[in-house]
């Protein structure tokens, strides 16, 4: 949850007896004011600034559909889009987003129904425990965004930087060869 | 509209809401002036607690509370609830809320804080000062298990939980008389289910009305309300859990009760304010159960004609520093390596080990890896050394399906029952493999790949799985008058698509669409009873109460609709959300009008309708388990410049009786045989010999990627059970469970002219280099 990259838990605090040596409180936590686009809507906030995108779009904005699972930029859970290209949201500050666009898995299908990306993973049962699935939406979309026609290279590798625990991949795989023909942009 | 839902492959119910961003896991429930929680936990894996300073902590601008063991409540202070006991366990030792005294493992909590936001309360963290004394550890199985290692828990003599032997036949004079014994030993290493959401518990209380509510990303909400009212001195009926969406479980969801699930809940009433807590990913490595050391020393009796006279194993498991779900996965491994195999004579040994490590409890397949990997390394074996056909040396071994019920001579399964398979159709389901795989002509294709350069070689494994098993799970279904079908089961779901398969079988019964029916899970408040999901059991347990209580609901709808057509219940017909007279289909009313009128405003109930509205609540209990069973088979490709291996195919042949919903198993199956990949070739927690675990981010404790995991070809053979009224079987665990016997298998396959023998697991690429090394300096073995 912290957003400092040089924080340490004590699980991998340097085993030392007595105990560790106490870290100078940081300075008074400073908040800057960032506009910003969310899903097409402009939004201002102030915001601290050691805030990651992900907690911010997730408690200050209630957009609970990007979701978390390692924080430290693996899994690929918190994926959204930035000025139309995936990023790791648990990686960057709120505030680097400053200007941009942002997009998130709740802009796909604003209303009823499904975006045809969304509907091909339930067609071919591309989730399970739906919590990997935001992040392998939104870098589906922007890979079948740029390329109407992708390889089975692109897709792979698209997908390769995701970890998804429960479906073994085939179906998602699938869902995005068939959002390929099924979505017309 | 399919005449029956029962067998369908259709879409899931949850999906619209799952893919939308619409799910409510813990971490998204968000009640107004909710606290956030993190904890202290300990740097050592053995270490006695001198002295915490939290002073510094307390005064940070932002913290609520600083909370250590000496602060908790008396009933709350000392070692948490003993799930399973077993007679041959011993020493049932269990984690603490928060150590106060000793910490007897690295992540094991020590002080909450409680905060603002879970940034203040991180930096608290660093505040708070606690002194150690650090002790020595047991770290390493083998020699935590010697007398005089360093001892996990001061109050006993040596670090040994449980010994326990279970036994059929006479080995003993089997392996006298036998004409071949082979020995070996094998080792699996720990691994971590690491689901994608990591552990979190939202806790409300509401002093007015004595309430708590807990959202707990458990396996077994139920479970965790008794203990909250137990622990906690509040009536069950004040305690509500709910296990919301539950992004992925497989096993370690289920404690009953974790130190946080007691301490974030008791910290709400405390401070009468909701606390919410949510596990990063390096506390998921450290403070969430792990599973699978064991260390086997096996061997095989065989006469001349490759059959089995006997086997026995003694082996080790590795409990991590408590035990607090007892002894079901050694019991497991016990059980489950005997397989698909008539075994006359059977020994099963094994002592139970404390060490300075994060507990072990059931991982999906949970022992049963370990069982069939020690059986069908030992089969390899036995075909390599008698020069037998490694196929043919199986089906010389099968039990045969006219051999049902068969009894294992003895044997306890985990239940506490008497293992007796109830049914199956092994040799079948061993002939549907080798045809998918084409085992037939494998040595020409094999000696082709060779000519190109290519080292390929075909593995397989077999296993029998034990699911469904007791003691009970229960189901509520109430039609309202909108015509909407209402499902009640308390068994979490983590992404089984219990949302979907319990409303196929529901629909059938009323004639409904599937669409129509709405299920609610894991949630003490909508439904009161239950075990939990675990052990395959949830489609069979709880699945088969839900067909029972449908049935039920399907005869009160024929009697009040009889009375409302004027017609005889047996005439009438369930289908399209209708009740309708056989024949004319005019005759008929919805059924939500059928729900209205069990309800009516004035009159009289009459007596046989046993109470108001379209509803009823059955229990379904098993008096044993349903034994799955199934084969894989794929063909690996070893790179031994690198040491990466690649699947060219793999197969799966899976008989779990007849199938709910075909797209649903196959998930479970494919999920299954990635997360089984990763334990055999990626997926390895280290530890050092301080008893720091090395592995704790994905960066060094590697999941498969999609780049690792094969397509995996599913296919079927339907055995029912005789045990449940839907004649069905688990199918949860069935992908991950011969996946390490299967890639062992295929690597001595491909790497058969350098000797390999693969006898540990988790692999890797250097790991495996490392054996074609030994392999080429070692002596041929005799
Ligand atoms: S949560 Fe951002 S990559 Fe895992
Ligand atoms: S669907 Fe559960 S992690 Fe991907």
């Amino acid at each position: 949850m912290n957003g400092d990259p040089a924080h340490t838990t004590p699980a991998q605090a340097p085993a030392r007896v007595p105990a560790r040596r106490k870290r100078r409180l940081r300075e008074p936590q400073s908040a800057l004011t960032i506009r910003f686009t969310v899903n097409g809507e402009t939004v201002e906030r102030t915001v601290e600034v050691r805030k990651t995108l992900a907690d911010f779009l997730r408690e200050d904005l209630g957009l609970t559909g990007t979701h978390l699972g390692c924080e430290h930029g693996v899994c690929g859970a918190c994926t959204g889009l930035l000025n139309g290209e995936p990023v790791r949201s648990c990686l960057l500050f709120a505030v680097q987003a400053a200007g941009a666009g942002i997009e998130t898995v709740e802009s796909l299908a604003p209303g009823e129904g499904l975006h045809p990306v969304q509907a091909a993973f339930r067609e071919h049962h591309g989730l399970q425990c739906g919590f990997c699935t935001p992040g392998f939406l939104m870098s589906a979309v922007a890979l079948l965004r740029d390329h109407t026609v992708p390889t089975d290279e692109q897709i792979l590798e698209t997908l390769g930087g995701h970890l998804c625990r429960c479906t073994g991949y085939q179906g998602i795989v699938e869902a995005v060869r068939a959002a390929a023909r099924t979505w017309q942009r | 509209m399919p005449t029956r839902w029962f067998g369908e492959r259709i879409p899931r119910n949850e999906d619209p809401r799952l893919l939308t961003g619409r799910g409510m896991y813990v971490d998204d429930v968000r009640r107004p002036g909710t606290l956030h929680a993190a904890f202290y936990r300990s740097p050592h894996a053995h270490a006695r607690i001198l002295r915490i300073a939290t002073d510094q902590a307390k005064a940070l601008p932002g913290v609520v509370a600083v909370v250590t063991a000496q602060d908790l409540p008396e009933r709350i202070r000392g070692p948490l609830p003993k799930l399973i006991p077993h007679p041959a366990l011993v020493h049932h030792k269990t984690q603490v809320a928060l150590a106060g005294e000793v910490v007897r493992h690295v992540g094991e909590p020590i002080a909450l804080v409680v905060a603002e936001s879970r940034y203040i309360a991180e930096d608290a963290l660093e505040l708070i000062d606690v002194e150690f004394e650090v002790l020595p550890a047991a770290v390493d199985l083998e020699a935590a298990a010697k007398p005089g290692a360093p001892r996990v828990h001061a109050d006993m003599a040596d670090n040994i939980a449980a010994h326990h032997i279970q036994r059929a036949g006479n080995v003993e004079e089997a392996f006298a008389k036998a004409p071949h014994v082979f020995r070996e030993r094998f080792t699996m290493d720990r691994g971590s289910s690491s689901p994608i959401e990591t552990r979190g518990v939202v806790a409300e209380w509401d002093p007015r009305s004595h309430q708590l509510t807990v959202w707990d990303s458990t396996q077994a909400p139920i479970r965790i309300r008794n203990y909250l009212s137990d622990l906690l001195g509040l009536p069950q009926a004040n305690v509500r859990v709910i296990a919301p969406d539950i992004g992925g479980g497989f096993g370690p969801k289920i404690m009953m009760c974790y130190p946080e699930e007691i301490s974030i809940p008791w910290a709400a009433m405390m401070l009468e304010r909701p606390v919410k807590w949510i596990e990063d990913r390096r506390e998921h490595f450290v403070a969430t159960n792990h599973e699978r050391l064991q260390i086997h020393d096996a061997e095989i009796a065989v006469d001349t004609d490759g059959r089995i006279l006997g086997v026995r194993t003694t082996y080790l498991h590795d409990c991590g520093a408590y035990c607090a779900y007892g002894l079901t996965v050694p019991i497991v491994s016990g059980t489950t390596l005997p397989g698909p195999y008539k075994i006359p004579n059977y020994h099963a040994e094994y002592r139970a080990v404390f060490a300075n490590k994060t507990q072990t409890s059931p991982y999906r397949g949970a022992g049963r890896p370990h069982g069939v990997f020690v059986m069908e390394r030992l089969m390899d074996r036995v075909a390599r050394e008698l020069g037998i056909d490694r196929a043919e040396v199986r089906r010389r071994n099968f039990i045969q399906p006219h051999e049902f019920p068969y009894d294992l001579g003895g044997l306890i399964y985990q239940d506490g029952v008497r293992l007796v398979y109830d049914s199956g159709n092994y040799p079948e389901v061993f002939r549907k493999t080798m045809d998918h795989i084409g085992y037939a002509d494998w040595a020409a294709q094999k000696a082709r790949y060779r000519r190109e350069g290519r080292r390929v070689g075909l593995g397989f494994a077999f296993y029998v799985e034990g699911t469904g098993i007791g003691p009970y799970e229960g189901c509520r279904i109430t039609v309202e008058p909108s015509g909407k079908v209402y499902v009640a089961t308390s068994v979490g779901t983590q992404g089984q698509g219990h949302y979907t398969s319990f409303a196929q079988i529901v629909a059938d019964a009323l004639g409904t669409d599937v669409r129509d029916v709405i299920v609610t899970t894991g949630d003490s408040g909508a439904f009161g009873w239950g075990t939990g999901t675990f052990a395959s059991r949830a489609a069979v347990v709880a699945g088969n109460a839900v067909a029972l209580a449908a049935g039920a609901v399907r005869q009160k709808t024929l009697q009040v609709a009889a009375t409302l057509l004027e017609a005889r219940g047996d005439d009438l017909e369930l289908a399209e959300g209708k009740v309708f007279v056989r024949g004319v289909p005019g005759r008929a009313v919805m059924l939500g009008q059928v729900a209205a009128a069990a309800n009516p405003l004035r009159g009289v109930i009459p007596q046989e309708w046993e109470g108001p509205g379209l509803e009823a609540t059955r229990y379904f209990a098993p008096p044993s388990g349903a034994f799955a069973a199934g084969c894989h088979a794929a063909l690996v490709e070893v790179d031994t410049e690198t040491g990466l291996i690649r699947f060219l195919r793999y197969v799966v042949v899976h008989d779990c009786g007849p199938v709910i919903n075909p797209m649903i198993l196959e998930g479970q199956v494919r999920g299954g045989v990635a997360q089984g990949i990763g334990n055999a070739f990626y997926e390895k927690l280290v530890y050092d010999e301080q008893g720091q675990l090395l592995t704790q981010t994905f960066m060094d404790y590697l999941l498969p990627t999609v780049a690792e995991v094969p397509p995996v070809e599913v296919d079927h053979v339907e055995t029912p059970s005789p045990l449940n009224p839907l004649g069905i079987k688990g199918a949860g665990e069935a992908g991950v469970i011969p996946v390490p016997a299967l890639v062992a298998s295929a690597l001595d396959d491909a790497l058969s002219e350098e000797g390999v023998r693969i006898t540990e697991m988790p692999l890797s690429p250097s790991r495996l280099r490392e054996i074609l090394r030994e392999a080429q300096t070692a002596p041929t073995p005799a």
